[in-house]
């Protein structure tokens, strides 16, 4: 298990090392020091750190105030409750303000699994795209994290960062030899013609997985992971749509309005070919831990790979 | 300045966002007018600001928490010389700068309000950066009374007092109507002062329509080292033009012609008045 690790370490670390050197750098949290990991940055830099209690409402105001006054904050907090009970304050005090505000939601997708639909966070792509000036960014990877906190740390802006809980498989390990993250780009994982397959957040590591077991099979697919939500890196989908002439998207979201829907957007618009999309159901889940739930609604690797195949088959005789 | 001469100001104030809303047929009357008193004061007499550089480092804040107050913000802003006041009579027309809210696309405002219950958590952010930075600007928030029924008011009323933050001045416009008739019927805020004090604040109760005690009272602010402060500014909801006051309806009514003719002449009756004073 040594090359597991948890992006919300990868996070709060990297975070301590900036702001360690940059005093306007202000972490704001909700009773989530232990969520987000912040209790080493809570003792190292307590004059940097800004308890709100269970307050998600006033934590995203105050840190909109906090960036009129010339401060970096970055709220630490639970991903289910900073895109639901504050999303007014991140579209009006944050988004519609312009102000420079950086809003981690940890713990995103189905994290909580065994907590129940209150805890899932399977609504935040569909919900947080429609908020012009908002940057949606989901890690697939503690490195991909690091490259991502790094990237939008001096950059001024809304920005939104959705990671899980768990420990989790590296995907940018040396022997890919790809360079984690390009604010705005696709991530080219893996080359193919047969199709391509498109992923973002903790779903990449298991579209990768299945990618390998298609090949078993002689189906090479092209994988991408497309890390930034918003903006959209439209010419990747428009190119794999022209060059494999099929996609399939697999996401860590309700199967409506998310990365699906972005793709087949894109691909009705620019070059119609056939897309199907890999998501959770429009319904309230059952009772399982992540891995336990990927498999269940056919998102691991396995479960990737039996929709794919089934897919080509469909494709070809189309 | 003197009373009287902010007193004219606050007329004058009166009489440019009447007109604004006359012209565009769209407004927030009743709470503009209960709260012309306490924004001219601020802008004219109390804060430290810079109108030829907005964001002058040493400024004090102000965020309209009520932002559907905005008509009397606005012309208090271009008459103070924020921006140019012919840019006044393009409100809510097609394409302008001036919509029906503060937008902080223009010079002198801070932030995008609208959505009630915001403006006390962005200024409790304010505050704690400027604590941060042992800076001695202070942050005004103007508060509608209706508007305190929304929990994220509270929410930041608790942390303002837990940071001590004596920094912070908020008022509450308490015209005691809202868009669907009397606070107490709609959802009732008394016992409003207690409640407040129970919450870890100073407050301080005036006559928000008196321009004497509202200049008295935000320029004692902060009220008490430690703790943030609070004015309960009890005014007249369409204060100055008698056909509106106390009436909820003209929470967003807009004049007929006649009315406004009328009132517009009341204004000049009131400020030939104040000269004889």
């Amino acid at each position: 298990m040594s090359d597991y690790r948890a992006c919300r370490e990868a996070y709060t670390t990297t975070l301590l090392t900036l702001a360690q050197e940059d005093p306007s750098i202000i972490v704001i949290s909700s009773d989530a020091r232990g969520s987000c990991s912040l209790n080493t940055f809570v003792e190292t830099l307590p004059d940097q750190f800004v308890e709100i209690g269970i307050a998600e409402q006033n934590e995203i105001g105050v840190a909109a105030g906090l960036s009129v006054v010339g401060k970096n904050p970055f709220v630490c907090a639970p991903a289910c409750f900073l895109t639901a009970r504050s999303l007014e304050q991140l579209k009006v005090d944050v988004a519609y303000s312009h102000q420079n505000v950086k809003v981690l939601g940890v713990s995103g997708g189905v994290s909580y699994g065994v907590l129940g639909s209150s805890h899932h966070t399977l609504h935040d792509i569909a919900t947080l795209r429609c908020i012009p000036d908002l940057t949606i960014i989901l890690p697939s990877d503690a490195a991909q994290t690091e490259a991502v906190v790094r990237t939008i740390a001096h950059q001024k802006g809304a920005f939104f960062i959705r990671i899980g809980r768990e420990k989790i498989p590296q995907v940018y390990t040396e022997e890919l030899g790809v360079k984690p993250f390009t604010l705005g780009k696709a991530n080219t994982l893996r080359e193919g013609d047969s199709l391509t397959l498109v992923s973002c957040g903790e779903l990449v590591y298991h579209t990768l997985e299945a990618a390998k077991l298609l090949s078993n099979e002689g189906i090479e697919a092209r994988v991408l992971d497309m890390a930034t939500l918003k903006p959209f890196d439209e010419e990747a989908i428009i190119k794999a749509a022209k060059e494999t002439g099929a996609l399939v998207t697999i996401e860590e979201h309700s199967i409506n309005g998310g990365l699906g829907a972005t793709v087949s957007q894109i691909v009705c618009t620019n070059h119609p070919v056939p897309v199907k999309t890999l998501a959770f159901p429009d319904e309230y889940l059952v009772t399982g831990n992540s891995l336990e739930l990927f498999a269940h609604y056919g998102l691991d690797a396995k479960g990737i790979a039996a929709s794919v195949t089934t897919f080509i088959s469909q494709v070809s005789t189309l | 300045m003197t009373i009287q001469a902010l007193k004219q100001q606050a007329l004058e104030v009166r009489k440019t966002l009447l007109s604004m809303i006359y012209q565009a047929k769209t407004g927030h009357t009743g709470g503009a007018l209960s709260s012309t008193d306490l924004i001219t004061a601020l802008y004219f007499e109390v804060m430290h600001i810079d109108p030829s550089n907005p964001k002058w480092e040493g400024r004090d804040y102000f965020i309209l928490s009520k932002g559907h107050s905005v008509e009397g913000y606005l012309s208090a802003l271009a008459k103070r010389g924020f921006f140019d006041e012919s840019l006044l009579s393009t409100f809510c027309q097609y394409k302008s700068p001036l919509i029906g809210h503060p937008n902080n696309k223009i010079p002198g405002i801070e932030m995008n309000t609208g959505a009630l219950g915001h403006g006390l958590s962005i200024s409790v952010g304010m505050a704690i950066g400027l604590k941060k930075d042992k800076k001695p600007n202070r942050v005004f928030t103007l508060m509608g009374d209706g508007e305190l029924a929304e929990g994220s008011v509270w929410e930041a009323a608790m942390a303002a007092s837990h940071y001590k933050l004596d920094n912070l001045i908020a008022i509450v416009d308490r015209n005691h109507l809202q868009i669907s008739g009397s606070t107490e019927d709609v959802m009732g805020l008394e016992p409003l002062r207690e409640r407040w004090e129970s919450f870890g604040w100073q407050v301080e109760e005036i006559d928000g329509n008196s321009m004497l005690e509202v200049v008295n009272a935000l320029k004692a602010a902060p009220f008490k080292e430690h703790k943030p402060s609070l004015i309960i500014a009890n005014t007249t909801k369409g204060k100055g033009v008698k056909e509106m006051e106390d009436i909820p309806s003209w929470h967003h009514g807009v004049p007929n012609q006649h009315l406004y003719e009328q009132a517009m002449l009341d204004f000049e009756s009131m400020e030939k008045e104040l000269q004889n004073v």
